[in-house]
């Protein structure tokens, strides 16, 4: 399956990245992706490793490490927010 | 409801005047302005930029306002937040919570912005003499939050 992956604000300038595409197995939980990018190493395993804090969403909802992903879907990681 | 995520400021009295124009069974109307300050954790700040994820924002804000609505008495209610960037003094969210008595507008009015600053997908950088930084979230803020799962 395909999904859409974006990062934002402090996180992204740590990855570099604003969004990217992946292509995962079927049924790949938002654990698991986690997993997948902490292997790639350097600021990837630094920023998504054990203890640090950020967030998820799928589909533009607050999404949890169990959330299973579905096929061109969204998912979006940030740092705790800080509006109003 | 009305819920809007823009760049340009906003105007308290035309907003206020926009919820309660024909109406006659709104008691109250309870109100929060979120401003920019030019100090933070002793650090003189002059610009502050606000990044938000477009789609997921407005979502969220709604989302928070059907909550609101769930627990108390809100005939409606007004959310503007701006983004990009703005300068010590510039106001950066508008709640407006109308009901027909106070205890629900002030509460649902506080309640608003408790989640707002938990859940809402913004975040603020500064801009110091040191250089910019993100400003962190505040532990306070997520302990305000959580104070709403045990009351009314």
């Amino acid at each position: 399956m395909d999904i859409r992956i974006l990062y934002f604000a402090s996180l992204r300038e740590r990855l570099g990245r604003a969004e990217e595409r992946l292509t995962l197995a079927d049924g790949t939980t938002v654990a698991a992706l986690i997993q997948q990018l902490r292997l790639r190493g350097g600021a990837w395993a630094e920023a998504f490793a054990e203890g640090q804090a950020y967030r998820v969403a799928v589909e533009q909802e607050l999404a949890s490490l169990v959330t299973p992903l579905g096929d061109g879907q969204e998912v979006a990681f940030f740092p705790p927010v800080t509006g109003g | 409801m009305r819920v809007a995520v823009q760049m340009e400021p906003f105007d308290i009295a035309v907003e206020h005047a926009r919820l309660t124009q024909n109406r006659t069974d709104i008691g109250a109307v309870a109100s929060f302005v979120g401003l920019c300050r030019s100090d933070n954790d002793a650090r003189a700040v002059s610009a502050m930029t606000l990044e938000h994820y477009p789609g997921m924002t407005e979502k969220a804000l709604e989302q928070i306002v059907r909550e609101a609505q769930a627990r108390w008495q809100v005939l409606d209610c007004t959310i503007i937040h701006r983004v990009g960037r703005l300068l010590p003094g510039d106001g950066i969210v508008l709640v407006l919570v109308a009901s027909a008595h106070r205890r629900d507008a002030f509460a649902a009015c506080e309640f608003i912005m408790d989640y707002l600053k938990t859940r809402a997908p913004f975040w603020k950088k500064e801009a110091t003499n040191d250089g910019e930084r993100w400003v962190e979230a505040r532990e306070s803020d997520d302990e305000a939050a959580a104070r709403w799962l045990s009351q009314r």
